[in-house]
Order: structure tokens, then C-alpha cells, then sequence
């Protein structure tokens, strides 16, 4: 495999996506990087930033240049060195901007399928729809004058599927960065039993390069990170609309993401985090990984409801988020969607109350910010816990069940072999979901 | 000239904030105070103190490179901004660099001496952190030779001692020079946490040593020096008057409250050079000499130096150009507390560059004014003893790296 050689055309599909955009800027760069190099001088190199929409792909545009910038910025003392043998370039800002131009050359905004018929390699962000994915590798497979990998970034859809179907003969695998793929360090690597030993030789220099963290995930929907996050998700709602029962659907869906954020020290409540992948995205990868599974219903009529009613949150394509369960005024959630009178209300009215009812939280309680980057942080959680088991009020009860259920979910992945082992389990969610520890731990 | 011809005093100084990372009022997003706000604090300050703008024959306004961060020259041209009194009255602006404010207390001593003035308001500013760092260093490579820029590092100026600190720890052991930079550091913050102008004032890290002692990070910054090695960039201003005998008493102040200088040396080397000794502050030594000729004193009678610390190995470099250490010593001398606020020869009161802050074109003159307090009692919560028998303060401002130098000795005014 040489490796230069495959990166010297590349498409990414759905470029202008949330994932695609993350996608094409580093493989932007990592091309730039490699055309820098003097051994590669002269050498052509092209990237096509291939999606329907003409008008965001002016967007991504604008996207890719202030990223790029931003990264030249942070590697100055590298880049002086790639361009030391040009003697017009002398200061840094002479050289920034000449590394946002030569990565912005590299791509080729196109609306057209047909640009990516030379490509060696395609990465694939589109909708995550199997049916289109199938439709697309084949025709560009079937029009391709170079046998292409294909990279896809489905979170959920199983490789083999995509290979049988559209005829790839195992030169297709997962590669599923986590959003935002120019931040998330996790890429999980999902091969088929024929995937191409050098196609995965490649994604893994390739994740390598771009310095992301690898774990490998057995070929079955959803993987490791959605195989966890979506049964969490669903804990969640079930838990909520068990609340709701009791209370009003707000303050119960305000108690599950307090208790999901604050009491079990994650960055995001779960309701928030469900607005911030996509009510939408989440009901479909459900609905894909549903049919594989075996005495297990991966479905909620919460998210049906909600999608029906046109509530689907997300995001802009600034990153700035869209209104889903919640209500977000400068990234804070405000008020809480209210399925039955389809408003929202503000949280400010039945906070006190609901966190009456959640009881005292532990005294050692810390936000997730103090604790993420803590190298104690494993002392303080086992003590944190303890804590928490002490309390005995609602809050703290939910609490522990919650991360109860977390860590079942985590073992049963293992367990099914979807994750070779624990420790893949947790490094997915330390990196991909941010957690400041993995799911299974000794802590409950 | 081996005497000043003259009596010349200072009085009446002032420091703004040294704004900057660091200072919890500073936020890189939000507006923040201008090159006319610090100019118009500082200088109105001291206006006030001396009875106003109508006593005041000249001024003069340092600055290294405003033209470059602020887009401004013809600095001098705000001498009548900071009081209507200074309309029509002649004033000058003058750079050499980190060394600029110390140029302008040259130049206003100069005056002083040749009778042009009998009372100068000096003033020095800079306002840096309207570019990130990146591009504040292009900018600030302008203090080296411009023909070294392509070769040098992205960060010229670390670059520079980072390549000196280099060279130190090769010829004299690499342990004991990290522990006397550390050292160093310890010292600035905790003075600075004396001074609530200073940059550092808030800084409330544990472990200073810890920070000292990080390993430098060449794949992100330079070989040889970590961030806290380096003074950060700040904005600010700081001005004092420069007087008379007359001046003095046209200002109605005691002698109580003045410094007088009593020598002075300046020093200049050529920038198209390297220095001819990594390990050492040669143009440096000079002009202390220089001063401490004039001022005829022994280095046994400083009681306290403001040096120019933009990075630690310049401090300890310093300690050797003074003649506190043998060369290769100055580490041992840092290292047993010498240089501390309690130690034989108290560095840096208020924090120093490090510390305090180094608004470039103000430094010089921040260092005037911080030795000003010291001498009269006036350093607050940053006030060291100044013992009978070691009365006098001495200051060292650097422009480049060992180019343009100014080195003052001063005493309380009897």
C-alpha cells in the first residue's frame, strides 16, 4: 500500500455535512501535510468536497478556511520548517496564509457525482440511510476507473451489508469519527471479515496521522459507541416517561438530564446530548440497529412522537444548537419542550421544585469540567459514589441506577463481542462521548 | 562624561495595570483600555502629582512598535492628549526596542542636563495584545535583525534565549540551570502577588517550582525554555517625572519623596552581530559598568535591581553582568535565595518582566518607577528594606537581545 499515492485523490461525500465537513478538513490537511514534503514536491494532489447542496458547500468553504487557519496558528514552529526553502515567505503570517492557501487549493468544491469516479480513496458522510449509501458506492464502483476503498462514517449500518450490496468485495470499512471530528479524538474502525487488510492498514495510518485514538469494533450496527450510547439514551427516556408518571413530562425530563449530567458527572444531560447528535439522527439509528437485535426493542415512541411533531434539534452549521427537548439560549438550556402542550416551558418555574424532590446531592459533588481533566479523579469518584449511595434520596437512587445500567450496557458489548474488550468500551466513551470515566468501573 | 554636571531627580511615578493573560479583568475577546486610555492614565497621574501640565518643559513617550500593533506612529503628538497644557510644548518619541522606556529616561535625564528642560514627564507604552501570539512575535522580531527573521524560530525572541539558556546549561550543567530558572520564576510571582498592578497579581498556583521545572516543548514552542521562562505579553504604561533642582521646587516636591540618579550608562551593540558569548550579557555588562562608574559605587552598596528578565536566563545572566556572580555562578547565586525579596540583594520587587508584566515600550520605565517606590517607601505591600549601608537602587533595560542598553543608578534624594 502507498500510502501518499492513495491520498493523492480522494472524495468525501456529503462533504458539507456536520461529519463530512470535520472529515474533509482534516483530510485537507493531512494532504496539504503530505504535498509539503520534499519528496513530494510536484506531485498533484486533489480533494473533492462532493454534496448536494451548492450553497453549503460555499458555507464549508468558509468552515475549512477558519479551522485551517486556526490549526496553522497552533503549528507555526512546523510550518516555518515546510516552507523554510521559500524565501518570500518570512514571517508567520506569511506563512499561515500560504498554508491556508495551499490546503484550500487542494479542494474541489462539486456538486457532481462524476468528479469522484478517479478517486483511490472515498470517505462517505451522507445521510445514514443504507439505501442511498448502497445506491452511491455502486454507481461511483461501477464508473470508477481506479477500484476505490470506501471509507464510510455510518455509526450504525453493518459493513458487510454495505459490501454485498453494493459489490465491493471487501474494499469498504468503517471508519466512524465521532462529531466534531476535528475535536473528537475517537475513530472507530469497523472491519468486515473481507476487508481488505490494506484498506485498514491505511485507515489506521491515516487515524494515526490525523492523531486520533483507535478502537476496533466487531462488525454489528450501531458498533461500540452507538451499541452504548443509544440503550443509554433509551434508559433515559424510559426513566423520564416513568418519572412522568408522577410528575409533569418537563420537570421529568428535567430531573433525567440533571441526573445524567450533573449527578453522574458527564458533560451533557442525556436529553441534551440526544438534541446535540439530532432527535432525527437518533430515532434512525435505532431503527437500523433495531432489526439486528435479538430480546431487545431499540425503540421509542418518544422520538416518534417528537420527530412528528417537528421538534428535532441538531445543529446549525455554525455548531450552534438547534431546539430539541430543550431550549438553548447561548448553548444553556432554558425551558423544556412540553409534547402535550407543544411549547416550551422555562425551567427557572419548576427547577426548585423538581430539585426538592431529587433530594441533597452528594457535598463531594464537582461539575464534570473539575473532574475530566483530574489525574486523582479515580479516588475521588470511588469516594464520590460512596457518597451517593449514603444519600438515599430520589435523586441519588435514579443516579446509581442509571450508572448501573450504563455499566450493564458497557458489559454486555464486551460480552457480545462487539468490543474486544473493557477498556475499548471505556476509551470510547472517555474520548468519543467526552466522559470523564468510562462506564465500567468499580465505582458502583 | 565620568560626573553628572547637574543634580537630576525622579518623582512622582505611576503604573497602570499590566494587562494580560493573567489578570482576571483581562478577556482576549472583550474591548479592553488603548494605547490612548494608558497613555492618558499614566501621564495624567503623574501630571497631578506634580502640580499639572503647566510645569512641565518637555515630553517624552516611549514606544517600541505601535506602528505595528496599533497601527500608530507620531507618538509624540499625544504628549497634548494627556492635559490641554501640553499643547505647543515640545515632545519627542523614541525606541530601541524592550529597551525603549529606559531610552526615554535617557533622554529626558539628557535634557535635564542640558538645561532644555527643568522638568520632563517621561512616559512609556504599549498596547500588545491586539494580535495573537503568532503574529506578536513577527512583530516583535523587529527587535533582532530583521535579515535573521526567515531563519529564525516562529517565536524569534524565545528562540533567541532559548538558544542562550541552551549554551548556559551545556557549559554549566543543565539541572542546576532549570532549578535557578524555576527559581527565578518563584521569585517573580511572588512578588508580583505584592504589587496589584502587576500581571501576575493574581496568579494563585501552589506550586511554582512545578511550573518552573516543565520540560520545554520544541514540537510547540523552543528547545530550551518552557512558557513560564517568558514574560507574557502586556499592555500598560508607566511614567514618571525627570526634574531639577528647580524642577523640584517649581513642582513644590519634598526631597523626601524624589530619587536622584547618580550615573547612568548607555550601551549599544551591533544588531547585524550574534552575540559574541551565548552565556553571557556583554553589551549588559557595560553599561552597568558604565553607571557604576559614574554613580562611583561598588556593586556591595546596590541594595535592590530591577533587571530585565524577559526570560529567567536573562535574569541569571544578569546577576553574572553585574558582577554578584562568577560567570557560571549566577545559578548557585538564584538557587540560595540571594535575589529573593529577603535575600542579599532583593531583584524584581514588584515581579519584574516576568512578574509585572513587560509592556515593552514601558518597561524601562516601570523599572524606574517600581525603584522610585522602593527607595521613598512608597511600594505598598512590595516594600523590601533598604539598608543604610546598601542605599542604592540600579536598573538594567535590554533592547534586543544584548543590543541597546541602559543601565541607571539611583538614591533617595537627600
Amino acid at each position: 500500500m502507498n500510502y501518499t499515492e492513495k491520498l493523492q485523490n480522494v472524495s468525501v461525500l456529503g462533504a458539507a455535512g456536520k461529519m463530512g465537513s470535520g472529515i474533509l478538513l482534516l483530510t485537507a490537511m493531512e494532504m496539504a501535510d503530505l504535498s509539503l514534503k520534499p519528496e513530494n514536491k510536484g506531485k498533484h494532489f486533489v480533494l473533492n468536497a462532493m454534496d448536494v447542496s451548492s450553497e453549503a458547500l460555499l458555507g464549508l468553504m468558509k468552515y475549512v478556511k477558519a479551522q485551517v487557519l486556526k490549526a496553522a496558528e497552533k503549528k507555526i514552529v512546523g510550518l516555518r520548517d515546510f516552507y523554510a526553502d521559500r524565501e518570500d515567505l518570512i514571517n508567520n503570517s506569511e506563512i499561515i496564509n500560504q498554508y491556508v492557501e495551499d490546503v484550500l487549493f487542494i479542494i474541489r468544491p462539486t456538486t457532481v457525482l462524476e468528479a469522484t469516479y478517479e478517486s483511490s480513496v472515498i470517505f462517505e458522510a451522507i445521510k445514514e440511510d443504507p439505501a442511498l449509501k448502497v445506491k452511491i458506492f455502486k454507481q461511483i464502483n461501477e464508473n470508477s476507473k481506479t477500484k476505490p476503498w470506501f471509507c464510510t462514517n455510518t455509526s450504525s449500518i453493518p459493513i458487510n451489508e454495505l459490501d454485498s450490496k453494493a459489490g465491493l468485495n471487501g474494499r469498504v470499512l468503517g471508519v466512524h469519527f465521532y462529531n466534531p471530528p476535528a475535536i473528537q479524538k475517537l475513530v472507530e474502525i469497523i472491519k468486515t471479515d473481507k476487508t481488505e487488510a490494506d484498506l485498514v492498514e491505511f485507515a489506521n495510518t491515516f487515524s494515526k496521522n490525523l492523531k486520533k485514538i483507535v478502537v476496533p469494533s466487531a462488525d454489528f450496527a450501531g458498533f461500540v459507541g452507538n451499541g452504548h450510547f443509544m440503550r443509554d439514551a433509551l434508559h433515559g427516556i424510559k426513566e423520564a416517561e416513568e418519572l412522568a408518571k408522577k410528575y409533569s413530562f418537563t420537570e421529568a425530563v428535567y430531573m433525567m438530564n440533571k441526573i445524567s449530567q450533573e449527578y453522574l458527572i458527564r458533560p451533557m444531560g442525556i436529553f441534551q446530548l440526544i438534541d446535540y447528535v439530532g432527535i432525527d439522527v437518533c430515532q434512525y439509528i435505532m431503527s437500523v440497529m433495531n432489526p439486528y437485535l435479538k430480546d431487545e426493542d431499540l425503540h421509542s415512541s418518544l422520538l416518534d412522537k417528537m420527530i412528528e411533531i417537528g421538534v428535532r434539534g441538531g445543529q446549525n452549521f455554525d455548531g450552534s444548537q438547534k431546539d430539541g427537548f430543550l431550549k438553548y439560549d447561548k448553548g444553556r438550556p432554558v425551558a423544556i419542550y412540553d409534547v402535550n402542550k407543544k411549547s416550551y416551558m422555562n425551567i427557572a418555574d419548576f427547577q426548585a421544585k423538581c430539585d426538592a424532590e431529587l433530594g441533597k446531592m452528594a457535598d463531594s459533588v464537582k461539575p464534570w469540567k473539575a473532574v475530566v481533566g483530574d489525574k486523582g479523579k479515580d479516588d475521588y469518584l470511588k469516594g464520590y459514589y460512596n457518597d451517593l449511595k449514603t444519600l438515599k434520596a430520589m435523586g441519588s437512587e435514579l443516579a446509581i441506577k442509571y450508572a448501573k445500567r450504563s455499566k450493564e450496557i458497557g458489559l454486555k458489548l464486551v460480552a457480545d463481542k462487539v468490543a474486544n474488550n473493557y477498556n475499548d468500551v471505556n476509551t470510547v466513551l472517555l474520548t468519543g462521548f467526552f466522559h470523564a470515566y468510562g462506564p465500567i468501573n468499580d465505582y458502583i | 562624561m565620568t560626573k553628572l554636571r547637574r543634580k537630576v531627580y525622579m518623582v512622582a511615578g505611576y503604573n497602570t495595570i499590566s494587562m494580560g493573560t493573567g489578570r482576571k479583568e483581562f478577556h482576549p475577546k472583550k474591548p479592553r483600555p488603548d494605547l490612548e486610555d494608558y497613555i492618558k492614565e499614566a501621564g495624567q497621574a503623574v501630571l497631578k502629582m506634580i502640580g499639572g501640565a503647566k510645569n512641565v518643559d518637555e515630553t517624552v513617550i516611549g514606544n517600541f512598535i505601535g506602528a505595528l500593533f496599533n497601527r500608530q506612529a507620531n507618538m509624540a503628538a499625544f504628549a497634548p492628549m494627556i492635559d490641554e497644557g501640553l499643547r505647543y510644548k515640545p515632545a519627542i518619541r523614541v525606541e530601541g526596542a524592550c529597551g525603549t522606556g529606559a531610552l526615554a529616561l535617557a533622554t529626558g535625564i539628557k535634557s535635564i542636563l542640558a538645561e532644555t528642560a527643568e522638568v520632563a514627564l517621561i512616559l512609556g507604552v504599549e498596547v500588545q495584545n491586539t494580535v495573537k501570539a503568532m503574529y506578536g512575535a513577527d512583530i516583535l522580531a523587529a527587535a533582532g535583525w530583521a535579515k535573521e527573521r526567515k531563519t529564525g524560530h516562529a517565536y524569534f525572541f524565545p528562540g533567541k534565549f532559548s538558544d542562550r539558556s541552551k549554551a548556559y546549561a551545556e557549559k554549566f550543567g543543565a539541572d542546576k540551570t532549570r532549578a535557578a530558572m524555576a527559581k527565578w520564576y518563584q521569585n517573580a510571582i511572588e512578588n508580583a502577588r505584592l504589587c496589584p498592578t502587576a500581571q501576575e497579581f493574581h496568579n494563585n498556583t501552589n506550586d511554582l517550582i512545578a511550573c518552573g521545572m516543565n520540560k520545554p516543548n520544541p514540537k510547540g514552542f523552543v528547545d530550551s525554555l518552557n512558557f513560564f521562562d517568558c514574560s507574557k505579553v502586556s499592555d500598560g504604561a508607566s511614567a514618571i517625572a525627570i526634574v531639577s533642582e528647580e524642577g523640584l521646587k517649581r513642582c513644590g516636591i519634598s526631597k523626601k519623596d524624589a530619587v536622584e540618579i547618580i550615573g547612568f550608562g548607555q550601551a549599544e551593540e551591533d544588531i547585524t552581530k550574534p552575540p559574541a558569548d551565548h552565556t553571557k550579557l556583554s553589551t549588559t555588562k557595560v553599561a552597568v559598568e558604565k553607571a557604576m562608574q559614574m554613580a562611583g559605587i561598588t556593586k556591595e552598596q546596590i541594595g535592590t535591581v530591577e533587571c530585565h528578565d524577559c526570560f529567567t536566563i536573562a535574569g541569571i545572566m544578569a546577576t553574572e553582568a553585574i558582577g554578584f556572580a562568577e560567570h557560571g555562578k549566577g545559578p548557585d547565586f538564584v538557587i540560595e535565595g540571594n535575589t529573593s525579596r529577603t535575600g542579599s540583594v532583593p531583584f524584581n520587587t514588584t515581579g519584574g518582566l516576568i512578574g509585572w508584566g513587560h509592556p515593552t515600550g514601558a518597561t524601562g520605565v516601570h523599572q524606574a518607577v517600581t525603584i522610585w517606590e522602593q527607595l521613598t517607601g512608597k511600594a505598598g505591600d512590595a516594600q523590601i528594606e533598604i539598608k543604610p549601608e546598601k542605599p542604592y537602587g540600579l536598573t538594567i533595560n535590554m533592547g534586543g537581545d544584548d543590543k541597546s542598553l541602559v543601565s541607571i543608578v539611583y538614591k533617595r534624594a537627600e
